[in-house]
């Protein structure tokens, strides 16, 4: 570690890890559900557990996105961090916040949190990912105000590169377009038409920006390929996330209520959105094979690679095939769009906090770079068990997904949603199982962190 | 990418392509703006109707189902139930879950009263009459 403040990242990482665990957790209850309907019924009902398993996913990877930018500002800007002691401040105040709106989706009937937290006043509650709790917004929008202020105070005192530009438009992008989550009007098509602004503008726009970046930097630590090139292509990379992703908002358009030619913006727009997920793959590889030194934290180096293919195949190739919007008329809101979002939010955002943090704990932990060879031979046998259970997950979802389709939307004589469920059920129990491998990964993980601490550092080969 | 093409030249497509599709979609935003009055169904934004997407919010339905096939994919689609089954049916099969029935998906028991279940079926009337371009497909949503 070049710099002390880096390490208010670690409380950060190790929350995001925690809170990763839960949202797998939720998701296997979910996952049992969808083939055993009253499993803990009334305890839990499919929308708590589903709200807590993609809320839990947001809020962890907020963590992840905060530490690795608390780790990455100092050492690119080469200062100290304006304020340490807000950072972890605001750290418990983020966690002690997610944990309340948790437990509150957990203890409380939804519409008795909407009542205690005042919702009425300002009506923002029951939108699909915005369903925390109108103060819990507010809170949201304090901390990421404080953290914007502390991480902008550092790069406005120290060397301002291209890397750390970027990670901080893509924040500001994040903080700024979260703002829309307080815009609840009463016509349906404007509540819609804006929802999208928060949710696909974060995840098709700003976060590509913080992604891409966090990228550039592991991949200039990794390999040694000067700075100018990978600056360059980083540059590429997200012009082309923004030139097709803006206007790509448009595939979300087609179904309610907007203006038809939005089905031709959407449509040509969202097809090229694969390029830049494919020029990351490119970028990753290409870096790759120019390396200039051999990193000893090979770990690391597997997850930079692995999150440029997974981004490329769960956001690119399984986001292509139902954005065009004569596909998507019979696809959308099917076990299809699930499956893309399963492995585009695996591919893209899950994996590169973890590939920060494969790349910045062992140094926060007192290593010089990297793990003992046996911690990260644990950590690449987890990446090969949760990458290849989620290609599976979404391989049973797609299979799921086009049985559906066709029985539910597309054959002469269309069947009523339960039966077509029942009869696609065999798909849902493989992707449980599929989860289950998931989760076995998952705590290989967990346990990568503990095994071979005492053993000698792996050494450059 | 070397020789000729800079990292200034990059960082230039990336700025300008940036601002120039945030106008353009800030352009397409302002059209849709002002030809929704034509396809939102606005005439029908009654103060039942208000309440309606109250209780829909305040009980997450959202948690389960899809609306205009966004949502949870759990449950069926419900921007055209209205049309499906009718104002009666809504509100009967609201009063009588959850089922019960072992092993079947369980629907909670919402504690509606008379005006929040008229509510509710008046916002779903209201979202079945917006114009989304034939979606879905067909009745069985």
């Amino acid at each position: 570690m070049q710099y002390q403040s880096q390490i208010v990242a670690k409380p950060y990482f190790i929350a995001a890890i925690g809170l990763f665990i839960g949202q797998i957790l939720f998701g296997l209850i979910l996952g049992l559900q969808y083939v055993v309907g009253d499993f803990l019924f009334p305890e839990i009902p499919f929308n708590v557990a589903r709200m807590v398993h993609t809320n839990l996913l947001i809020v962890w990877l907020l963590f992840g996105f905060m530490g690795a930018a608390y780790y990455l500002i100092p050492e690119e800007t080469e200062t100290e961090l304006y304020s340490p002691k807000l950072a972890l401040g605001l750290f418990w105040i983020f966690l002690v916040a997610g944990a309340l709106t948790v437990l509150g989706y957990l203890l409380v009937p939804y519409s008795g949190l909407a009542q205690m937290t005042g919702n009425d006043l300002l009506p923002t509650m029951g939108r699909e990912f915005l369903e925390q709790p109108t103060i819990t917004k507010i809170g949201i929008v304090v901390v990421a105000l404080g953290f914007l202020f502390n991480i902008g105070m550092t790069l406005l005192k120290g060397r301002k590169t291209t890397v750390s530009l970027v990670l901080m438009l893509g924040l500001v992008g994040l903080a700024v377009m979260f703002l829309f989550s307080f815009y609840n009007p009463v016509n349906l098509v404007h509540d819609k038409f804006f929802w999208w602004w928060v949710v696909h503008l974060w995840v098709e726009g700003v976060w590509e920006l913080i992604m891409a970046s966090i990228l550039a930097f592991v991949l200039i630590k990794v390999t040694g390929v000067d700075r100018e090139v990978i600056e360059k292509w980083l540059y590429v990379i997200i012009a082309m996330a923004l030139i097709t992703g803006i206007i790509g908002t448009g595939h979300h358009y087609y179904w309610i209520g907007a203006p038809e030619y939005w089905q031709w913006w959407g449509s040509v727009f969202s097809a090229l959105e694969p390029i830049p997920f494919f020029m990351m793959t490119v970028f990753a590889f290409n870096m790759v094979n120019r390396r200039r030194r051999n990193h000893p934290n090979k770990a690391a180096m597997l997850w930079a690679l692995g999150t440029a293919v997974m981004a490329f195949l769960g956001a690119g190739v399984w986001g292509f095939l139902h954005t065009l919007a004569p596909v998507n008329y019979y696809t959308h809101g099917t076990q299809i769009t699930a499956a893309h979002g399963h492995m585009a939010f695996y591919g893209a955002y899950v994996m590169i906090v973890l590939t920060m943090i494969s790349y910045a704990m062992p140094m926060m932990r007192g290593r010089a770079a990297a793990n003992s060879n046996k911690s990260q031979v644990l950590e690449m046998w987890s990446f090969w068990l949760m990458t290849v259970s989620m290609v599976f997950i979404t391989l049973f979802l797609t299979a799921a997904g086009v049985l559906q389709v066709w029985l539910q939307r597309y054959s002469d004589a269309p069947q009523a949603f339960m039966v077509v469920q029942d009869k696609i059920a065999l798909f849902y129990w493989m992707r449980e199982a599929a989860g289950v491998v998931f989760l076995i990964g998952l705590v290989l993980y967990v346990l990568s962190f503990f095994v071979g601490s005492k053993e000698p550092e792996a050494v450059q080969s | 990418m070397s020789g000729t093409f800079t990292k200034s030249m990059a960082r230039n497509i990336f700025y300008g392509g940036s601002v120039f599709f945030i106008l353009v979609f800030l352009a397409l935003t302002f059209d849709t703006v002002k030809a929704l009055p034509k396809l939102d169904n606005r005439g029908e934004l009654t103060p039942q109707v208000a309440l309606g997407k109250k209780v829909w919010e305040d009980n997450n339905c959202i948690g389960c189902h899809t609306l205009l096939g966004e949502g949870a994919y759990f449950a069926p689609e419900l921007g055209n139930v209205y049309t499906r089954r009718g104002p009666d049916f809504i509100r009967t099969w609201m009063q009588i879950q959850p089922t019960g029935a072992p092993g079947r998906r369980q629907m909670p028991q919402f504690n509606l009263n008379d005006e929040e279940l008229d509510a509710i079926v008046a916002f779903l009337k209201y979202s079945s009459e917006i114009n989304t371009a034939n979606w879905p497909p067909n009745i069985e949503g």
